[in-house]
């Protein structure tokens, strides 16, 4: 089987973030691959060892994002391929990721494609979806579970907690949730054997594209810090008049009910 | 020069971390009470490839370089000491001596295992009266026909309970100066004759087995004996050379430990309507912290890149095994001062660093031997 993984360097927001001229940081954040490509990446490897083929990770990012592709590499898969946007693109959308992974795909024949279900950083879920409606195959998002066999995919797929089942011909592409597997630690021997695994290097000239193709379609107004959390507050008396004083600043002051 | 480290340097950091933290830290307090070898977290470490960091692929290792090695010990000590010392012991001290002076076949048959992580290993070189003076080994080993037949006695030795091989130390004759020949031979733990017990009631590093090995009339093939049967006493000094940095990565991880502690909660902490690290006496024992650390790590790095150099890194590794376990030890009880009386409780964890980093100064060559070492390179 022919797998490909799509993988995103993100900074990681369990560390600190700082925002500053509507900008993150890059030089304070830590990065990580995001982590649902993870299960992705896992998910690529499992069916691999099942059913033979290749697992290759692209990723469209920066000089960078080699130490993330090397981490997949160092899981288990086989070859990585560092699109570089770095000098070429101002800006991008989802819109450009898609049509860069679009041209990218054209001749590739894939059979599975394997991707997070959101990119924790902005979080649209978008790329998957708009890749497999552009390479005109089917997908299918947020999937907890996978099962192939010859050309069928039986998939679970997580719907607000409760489960759909799907059965579905490949090629496909789907978006990976948590619940689906336990991504593994890449293993020692994994991260030294990594290094002579092959990692390819495009630049979008490659793809016969340029940054007009690529132009955003929408832009971005403001990058913010989320407020801080103000501090809880605690009622106080007998328990009959703080039920009373809740509901009455839920009604008034907190408008929820 | 260059201060980076590699991608794979990096990425093991990483990885190491990651496990240290999601595998080993929920349990550091528990380890430390209870006093249990954590026997399942070591067999995950074993099929993730940590035991065979520092080897060729061909013995069953990862094939990284001692570098690498230091930082996983570093990350591991970071979350915990016993975890991390048996880690250091295991490689360092089970295993590297058969990489440097064993045969093919003692490295297939006692190395692979280990490297691959299926195996533990141990080093039994103190006695109850030959600790810093380990030219005192009692320890015998009597040839006779094929085999060695060994008598004696080791004490405070690391994973010996759980090990497969102990590398013992012991008195195989006389040179023509008329004094002890001492060689290490491979013992398996399964053996007739050793016997291995572990009572020890530990300060610190109580999750890491020690145990004390009576060998009484224990038969092992003579093509046990590991290198050169002459130089088994240049050979373990090498041994321990390179242990030292392992005992000073680990020291690093327990310095670094209570720096982060420290900050978190000297920043978190308020008192007089401030947070405690808006106060100078504790900004400075930050700072102190903060740099000394920075120093016993470079001289970590650099030591254990000597090493893979193939350079000499004697000394170097005298200095930074002293300078990391003193640093570990100062910022352990600096960590537990800057909590007050939080501190003091087990709960907070600075106080088993303490306890922890005491053991450094110790086991491995005293700080008092590492000094010893030094001034004799110097020439005194
Ligand atoms: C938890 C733990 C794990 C250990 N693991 C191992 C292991 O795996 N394998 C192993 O073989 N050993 C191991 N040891 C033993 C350790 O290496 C020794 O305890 C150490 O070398 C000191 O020896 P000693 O305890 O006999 O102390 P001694 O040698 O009796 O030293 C007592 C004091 O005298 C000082 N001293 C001794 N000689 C001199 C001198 N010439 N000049 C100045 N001062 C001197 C020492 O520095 C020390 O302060 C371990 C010990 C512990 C506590
Ligand atoms: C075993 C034990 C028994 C105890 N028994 C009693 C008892 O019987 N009765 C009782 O009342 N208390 C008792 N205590 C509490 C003890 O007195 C306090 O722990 C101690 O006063 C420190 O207070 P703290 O723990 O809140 O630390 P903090 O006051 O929070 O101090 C934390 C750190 O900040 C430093 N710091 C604080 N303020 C300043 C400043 N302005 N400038 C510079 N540095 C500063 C401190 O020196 C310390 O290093 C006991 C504590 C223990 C551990």
């Amino acid at each position: 089987m022919n797998i490909y993984v799509l993988l995103k360097k993100t900074f990681d927001t369990e560390e600190k973030i700082v925002v500053s001229n509507g900008q993150i940081e890059d030089d304070s954040a830590e990065f990580i691959i995001n982590p649902y490509d993870e299960y992705a990446v896992e998910e690529a490897i499992k069916q691999r060892d099942e059913h033979g083929g290749e697992v290759t990770v692209v990723t469209i990012g920066d000089e960078d994002s080699e130490k993330q592709l090397r981490t997949a590499l160092a899981m288990g898969a086989d070859k990585a391929v560092l699109i570089n946007t770095e000098d070429d693109l101002e800006d991008g959308d989802q819109f450009s990721t898609a049509k860069i992974l679009e041209t990218y795909f054209e001749d590739k024949d894939a059979d599975l494609i394997l991707a997070g279900n959101v990119a924790i950083d902005e979080a649209s879920g978008q790329v998957g979806p708009r890749l497999a409606t552009r390479l005109g195959i089917s997908y299918v998002t947020t999937i907890t579970g996978l099962t192939i066999s010859g050309d069928t995919a039986q998939i679970e797929k997580d719907v607000e907690g409760d489960v759909e089942k799907i059965e579905c011909p490949l090629p496909l592409l789907v978006t990976c949730q948590q619940g689906l597997n336990e991504p593994r630690y890449p293993s020692l021997p994994g991260i030294m054997k990594a290094k002579k695994k092959p990692l390819a290097e495009l630049e979008i000239d490659d793809l016969d594209l340029d940054e007009d193709d690529l132009e955003p379609k929408t832009k971005t107004l403001e990058i913010f810090m989320p407020q801080e959390k103000q501090a809880g507050r605690v009622l106080e008396g007998e328990p009959d008049a703080q039920v009373k004083e809740l509901v009455s600043l839920l009604k008034n002051e907190a408008k929820v009910l | 020069m260059n201060f980076e480290l590699t991608k794979e340097q990096q990425m093991v950091r990483k990885m190491v971390r990651d496990f240290a933290e999601e595998v080993i830290k929920p349990r550091a307090i528990e380890i430390d009470t209870s006093a249990t070898f954590p026997k399942d977290i070591f067999d995950q470490m074993g099929e993730l490839g940590f035991m065979g960091i520092p080897f060729p692929e061909e013995y069953g290792g990862s094939g990284g370089d001692t570098i690498s090695y230091a930082i996983a010990v570093e990350e591991i000590g970071r979350v915990c000491g016993s975890t991390g010392l048996s880690f250091a012991a295991t490689v360092s001290l089970g295993a590297s001596p058969i990489y440097y002076f064993g045969t093919e076949e003692q490295k297939q048959e006692f190395l692979k295992p280990q490297a691959e992580g299926r195996a533990l290993g141990a080093f039994g070189l103190t006695e109850p009266n030959a600790g810093s003076d380990a030219g005192g080994t009692k320890t015998t080993a009597i040839a006779d026909g094929d085999s060695y037949i060994i008598n004696g006695e080791k004490c405070f030795i690391t994973n010996a309970s759980f090990a497969d091989t102990i590398i013992v130390t012991a008195v195989t004759g006389k040179n023509e100066k008329g004094r002890n020949i001492i060689s290490a031979i491979i013992v398996p733990t399964d053996t007739e004759g050793v016997k291995v017990t572990s009572n020890y009631d530990k300060m610190g590093v109580r999750g890491s087995d020690t145990a004390e090995v009576v060998l009484d009339q224990v038969r092992v093939p003579k093509t046990n004996l590991l290198g050169d049967p002459q130089k088994g006493f240049h050979q373990f000094l090498y041994t321990l050379d390179g242990g030292r940095i392992s005992i000073a990565a680990l020291g690093l991880g327990i310095a670094q430990a209570s720096l982060e502690k420290s900050l978190n909660y000297a920043k978190e902490r308020k008192q007089f309507g401030e947070s405690i690290s808006d106060f100078q006496a504790i900004q400075f024992k930050l700072a102190d912290m903060a740099m000394e650390i920075e120093l016993a790590r470079n001289m970590v790095y650099k030591t254990a890149w000597l090493k893979d150099q193939n350079k000499p890194f004697t000394k170097e590794s005298a200095y930074a095994k002293l300078f990391a376990s003193e640093t570990a030890v100062r910022a352990a009880d600096q960590a537990i001062q800057i909590h007050g009386g939080y501190g003091y409780m087990r709960e907070y964890e600075v106080e088993r660093y303490l306890r922890d980093a005491k053991l450094l100064e110790i086991g491995e060559g005293t700080s008092e031997v590492q000094r010893l070492v030094i001034a004799r390179q110097l020439g005194c």
